[in-house]
């Protein structure tokens, strides 16, 4: 049953002495409209939508139409850069004790501006219980929403928009989570929630699903009972004493009984045969922690069994768990898990969420915002504004919970446009982009915290000279400086707090921190001076080439792209032998016939992109090939960002002939041009995403390594050079 | 099913049947001629039934000291003895001779003799060893000798103290073997050797709980039924015992309710598999009791259960939605969260021992009631080999696929009509009628039957 409804803590009183810092938790109240709350035995769970104003970097294009030369536009940049004002949506969720629920809601009421929300959707055992202080203080109607309901509803939500949201929990292993990819279809799964008592869920569809079964022996069951046999009230403590305590002084075990293992049924002699099977007796006293060790045994193994037999009844392989029992807790995601192996032979998986806490919440958040419908939208977890997994567990954390008490907090954005896979990758639900986890791997982990670190003066100094006009630039900038810090420090301790650890999650993380103190772009001035730089040597460099071989053209091609990737860091030759090197290949290709339609993801703004791409797509031109240009959407370090691509593309085209423009959405032009080649270029988007990542069609990956620890790592020297040329399996190809 | 079954179908018996071929027959003709119970299954084949029929007329035609002869050379030497040692008792099955001849009883050995006196003339041994007297199977056949079936148990701990009896009566030189299951049969093998100088014959528990449930079934005629159900399980007024008939009994679950639990799929007389089993079981529900009342035994706790309200410590689905939850139909009666009132200090203050008591075999039974159910629902009968099925077991596999028959057994029933109850209901409510719960009169006794039995098979 979900049911996690009514008990009482008891020994908590209303602490109303807490100040809240603002900036910190209920962000963004002012905007806040459509509330929404989840108030369980021992947690609230509020949520809101909020519109959020940020500064964005915009370009824009000078008029140059009356200036047809080069030598004319000389001296002027060719486009401005100004930061305006955008507003954005984002999802705020808060979690907070239900002891500081009358201070919350004092504090949205001194600070809620917005007066057009009338109504609070409301769900949760608790929910009845505040009915009153909620409308007494916010003078909101609440509005009572199925709990089963939402919680499918923010299941749902977070399989479907969060990376890496669910993960499977291994005591042991090198990394005690692993999370797992987002699969594309999230349908059928099964969801066992266990609060007080036990709910087993079926859910087929985004509003199908079925209450399949259940059982009374639940989370209520292990702090009812451990609360008369240890004399111990809290639930968190009796997970602490079951942590400490050893079962077997209290359970009867096969060996108890057969002195070994049951061979010929293949039981162990460490199985449990009678749960408190040595405590029927009056001649011994039992320790509280051995007790409670045991009846936690006793619940994780009785809930895994009958959730096996539920998921082989359906056939169902997903099986997520959920409810205050687990929430976070590691002791019972192991014993959980624990049991699911056993009793399927390791054929099902149990599988956590990472933000389980908030289902219910988000569920009745999304009933709500029906009208706003955000299930149209694609929406990001905000690394900078999100606690992350068990920002509030006392053992790993103290520091955090003793700064912001037991507050945690998601925030999500809506994304400008669903993010939607590449219809190229040959399988999209094994698509992997990372390549390596850090979350696995600690030494690599370690060197790249690291990294960041080191780079994090520089970053700032670069933040403040991107906006030399403002005088509180530099203070914003150190408030960056601490964020992000402490963001670092925080994933060094917890790699796990935001999903797989990755190199591109550290530089989204910054990204995020970035934009939270109005830096949106802080390398737009470099890249506006570098892009005008190189634009004066395109001609130049263009003719140059012409006068070559075309075996020479091809491989002068080839180094320039090489060239340009890694000139902003000042090499003046890449290191030889090339680490991955694939040119003979890619060169008899280029004397079949030409493809139909390459698709080259650039990377850098400056010479990467003027001098070394540009020229290279040119000669595909040349040859009859069609080329889609990708960039990024948003400024991410000295990245091209599409606005300024399409600037520079029209500007080049104005002076090349050979160049001219195409604008679409890129997955509808990859599918109508029938695209047939991927290029793919730069560190970040060829060595640390994608290399590993498998198209179905041919694909050329290339970049330098510009970091000596990866190059070491991978077999090189510092300035290898990768040229990865890939041609899908026949078979593969067809598919 | 039939005693002629355990007694010649075995492949053990096949080769000595070579020999003694008319022996045998004779043998089998008087288990048929002098015991009527024999008779009772009528599940068997046509042609079965024809073979002991032949058999019976061709007895008659052979002279009386032949018979005594052979018999003696194929029979296990006295006394007759099964033993299943489980975690929290040791069950106790032992033969006692009725018809023993002056001759014979001259030539028996004093401590044969004491052992026979020894268990027969008590209902109780020592503080804890007890003999169910109302279980006794008497006038029964059993290879030829015609005898009662007694039944008796001690706690596992007490096992040293009946070793040292053992070492006392002279066991050992009675060169018999004692058939023993249960994990102490393994765990105490060396035990047996060194303090009493007694050998063990180790079996499967699993197999003897079959073989013991089968054979009981099959001799029990007269008197109480062995197997019986509740009728309108779900209807307090109207719920009643009603006696069972266990002829074509597959497939069926049994589950064995001990200190743990094990779940069995029976396709056929000797084609079973371990379904499944759960460590919530008896011996939890005694542990608990001990650790939240202070009681100290099975029949203690029991009693305080007898009187407890168990939902005063439970919470129910009433005490959450103010009546039925009618979306995931469910009644308002049911428990939501088992010893969910207790998350209160104030309740925990409030209850009783009794109601913890209650609580606590109302939690483990239901559980057992739940799993069981699960099992049945996930084990088709198509699970098992078909060809492994009798013609009836086949036919209900066409019509409907799965299991509907559940025969609980083990020690934890007994005396415990509360749980019984409970389950016949919670299987009937949850599967709308669909499962039917059995039950057996020898609860915890079957183990050690099929240990007795084996002792006609001597490795």
């Amino acid at each position: 049953m979900a049911l996690s409804g009514g008990a009482d803590r008891g020994s908590h009183s209303m602490d109303k002495s807490i100040t809240l810092p603002p900036d910190e938790i209920f962000r963004n109240l002012e905007n806040a409209k459509r509330f929404a709350i989840d108030i369980g035995g021992s947690l609230t769970k509020l949520a809101y939508y909020s519109t959020v104003q940020h500064k964005v970097a915009k370009v824009r294009s000078f008029d140059h139409s009356a200036k047809v030369s080069l030598q004319e536009t000389d001296g002027d940049p060719l486009y401005e850069i100004s930061v305006q004002e955008e507003i954005t949506a984002r999802l705020h969720f808060i979690k907070f004790e239900n002891a500081y629920i009358e201070t919350c809601l004092d504090f949205i009421k001194d600070h809620l501006v917005n007066t057009e929300t009338k109504v609070i959707k409301a769900t949760g055992g608790g929910a009845y219980k505040f009915k009153d202080l909620i409308e007494k203080k916010l003078k909101l109607k609440v509005d009572k929403e199925d709990e089963m309901t939402c919680l499918i509803k923010g299941c749902n939500f977070v399989l479907k928009n969060i990376p890496h949201e669910a993960f499977v929990y291994a005591k042991h292993a090198d990394s005690e989570f692993r999370f797992q990819n987002t699969h594309p279809d999230i349908f059928p799964y099964l969801l066992i929630n266990i609060g007080s008592g036990v709910s087993i869920v079926k859910v087929e569809a985004e509003d199908k699903f079925e209450r399949i079964g259940g059982s009374s022996i639940g989370g209520g069951t292990f702090w009812g009972l451990g609360a008369l046999l240890t004399k111990t009230k809290r639930f968190d403590e009796l997970l602490q004493l079951a942590s400490k305590g050893q079962h077997t002084n209290v359970d009867m075990l096969v060996k108890d009984i057969y002195g070994g293992a049951y061979g010929s049924l293949g039981l162990t002699g460490d199985l449990i045969a009678s749960s408190f099977g040595k405590s029927a007796t009056t001649d011994k006293e039992f320790s509280k922690e051995d007790m409670a060790k045991s009846l936690l045994h006793m619940i994780s193994n009785d809930i895994g069994q009958l959730a096996c037999l539920y998921a082989k009844l359906h056939n169902l392989t997903r099986v997520y768990f959920g409810g205050f029992f687990i929430r976070g807790h590691p002791v019972t995601m192991h014993t959980i898990t624990y049991s699911i192996n056993f009793f399927t032979k390791g054929e099902v998986q149990a599988l956590f969420l990472r933000h389980e806490g908030y289902l219910g919440a988000i569920g009745a958040f999304l009933k709500g915002a029906e009208e706003d419908n955000p299930n149209q939208y694609s929406w990001g977890e905000n690394y900078a504004g999100s606690s992350g997994l068990m920002s509030v567990s006392p053992d790993l954390n103290p520091v955090q919970r003793a700064r912001s008490g037991t507050f945690d907090m998601l925030e999500m954005d809506r994304l400008e446009r669903q993010l939607v896979n590449l219809p190229l990758l040959q399988d999209p639900t094994s698509y992997i982009p990372d390549t390596v986890d850090l979350t696995e791997d600690a030494l690599a982990r370690e060197y790249w915290l690291y990294c960041f670190e080191e780079a994090l003066d520089g970053v700032v100094k670069r933040a403040i000279a991107s906006q030399k006009d403002q005088p509180e630039a530099a203070e914003r900038a150190e408030k960056f400086r601490q964020k992000y810090c402490h963001k670092l420090q925080t994933l060094r301790h917890q790699p796990f707090a935001y999903g797989s650890l990755t190199v591109r999650s550290l530089l989204d993380t910054r990204e995020h921190c970035l934009n939270e103190f109005n830096f949106p772009d802080p390398y737009s001035k470099i890249k506006q001076k570098e892009n005008d730089m190189a634009l004066k040597y395109y001609l130049k460099v263009v003719k140059s080439f012409e006068e070559l071989s075309w075996e020479q053209r091809q491989f002068t091609l080839v180094k320039g792209l090489l060239a340009g990737n890694v000139f902003d860091w000042g090499a003046k030759a890449v290191s030889e032998p090339w680490l991955v090197d694939a040119y003979n290949q890619w060169i008899e290709r280029l004397k079949g016939p030409p493809h139909k339609c390459a698709l080259f993801f650039v990377d850098n703004s400056g010479i990467d992109i003027i001098l070394g791409v540009f020229p290279f797509i040119r000669e595909l031109l040349i040859r009859g090939t069609e080329v889609v240009l990708a960039s990024n959407s948003g400024p991410a370090l000295n990245d091209v960002t599409n606005s300024e691509l399409q600037i520079l593309t029209e500007r080049i085209a104005a002076m090349d002939p050979v160049i001219h423009r195409l604008d679409k959405v890129l997955a509808t032009v990859v599918r109508e041009r029938g695209t047939d080649l991927v290029i793919i270029e730069g560190m970040g988007r060829a060595i640390h995403t994608n290399y590993y990542a498998m198209l179905s069609c041919e694909s050329l990956k290339l970049a330098v390594i510009k970091n000596s620890w990866l190059a070491e790592r991978l077999g090189g020297k510092i300035f290898s050079v990768v040229f990865k040329y890939e041609v899908p399996s026949k078979a593969q190809g067809q598919h | 099913m039939e005693l002629n079954g355990f007694y010649c179908d075995g492949e053990g018996c096949a080769e000595e049947q070579e020999e003694e071929p008319t022996a045998l027959k004779l043998l089998r003709s008087k288990t048929e001629t002098s015991c009527s119970i024999i008779a009772t299954p009528g599940a068997d084949s046509a042609a079965a039934g024809g073979s002991v029929l032949q058999e019976q007329r061709m007895s008659k035609s052979t002279p009386a000291m032949l018979r005594l002869d052979s018999l003696k050379k194929n029979r296990p030497p006295f006394p007759w003895f099964g033993m299943d040692i489980g975690g929290t008792l040791v069950k106790l099955v032992y033969f006692e001779p009725k018809d023993i001849t002056a001759e014979e009883e001259q030539e028996e050995v004093e401590s044969l003799k004491s052992i026979r006196r020894y268990l027969t003339s008590h209902t109780a041994y020592g503080k804890t060893g007890i003999r169910d007297v109302h279980l006794e199977l008497s006038d029964l056949t059993l290879w030829g000798r015609k005898g009662n079936l007694h039944f008796i148990r001690f706690p596992t701990h007490e096992l040293p103290a009946f070793l040292q009896m053992g070492r006392d009566k002279h066991f050992s030189s009675l060169h018999t073997t004692l058939c023993a299951t249960g994990g102490g049969a393994f765990k105490y093998e060396d035990d047996f050797l060194t303090m009493a100088n007694l050998k063990l014959l180790k079996l499967d528990e699993l197999d003897c709980l079959i073989k013991g449930v089968l054979y009981i079934d099959s001799v029990v005629s007269s008197g109480p039924p062995e197997c019986y159900y509740f009728e309108h399980p779900t209807d307090p007024e109207r719920c009643e015992q009603k006696a069972y008939n266990l002829e074509n009994p597959y497939p069926l679950l049994l589950v064995n309710i001990g200190s743990g639990v094990s779940i069995l799929a029976v396709y056929s007389k000797d084609n079973y598999k371990r379904v499944t089993g759960t460590s919530l079981g008896g011996g939890t529900f005694l542990g608990l009791c001990c650790l939240l009342t202070g009681c100290s035994t099975f029949e203690e706790a029991l009693a305080m259960a007898t009187e407890g309200e168990s939902t005063r410590v439970d919470k129910l689905v009433k005490d959450i939605y103010g009546g039925d939850y009618e979306r995931f139909g469910l009644p308002g009666w049911a428990v939501a969260s088992s010893f969910g009132n207790m998350m209160c200090k104030e309740k925990r203050d409030s209850v009783s021992k009794e109601d913890l008591a209650r609580a606590t075999l109302v939690t483990i039974t239901n559980n057992i009631g739940s799993i069981t159910r699960m099992c049945a629902l996930n084990e088709p009968l198509y699970g098992a080999a078909l060809w492994n099925l009798d013609q009836a077991a086949l036919y209900r596999a066409m019509i409907d696929q799965n299991i509907e028959r559940v025969v609980f057994v083990g020690n934890f029933l007994r005396v415990n009509t509360l749980s019984m109850k409970l389950l016949a209901y919670a299987l009937d409510y949850w599967s709308k009628g669909q499962l039917k719960a059995l039950f057996l009169r020898h609860e915890g006794y079957f183990g050690a039957v099929g240990a007795l039995l084996e002792l006609q098979n001597p490795c």
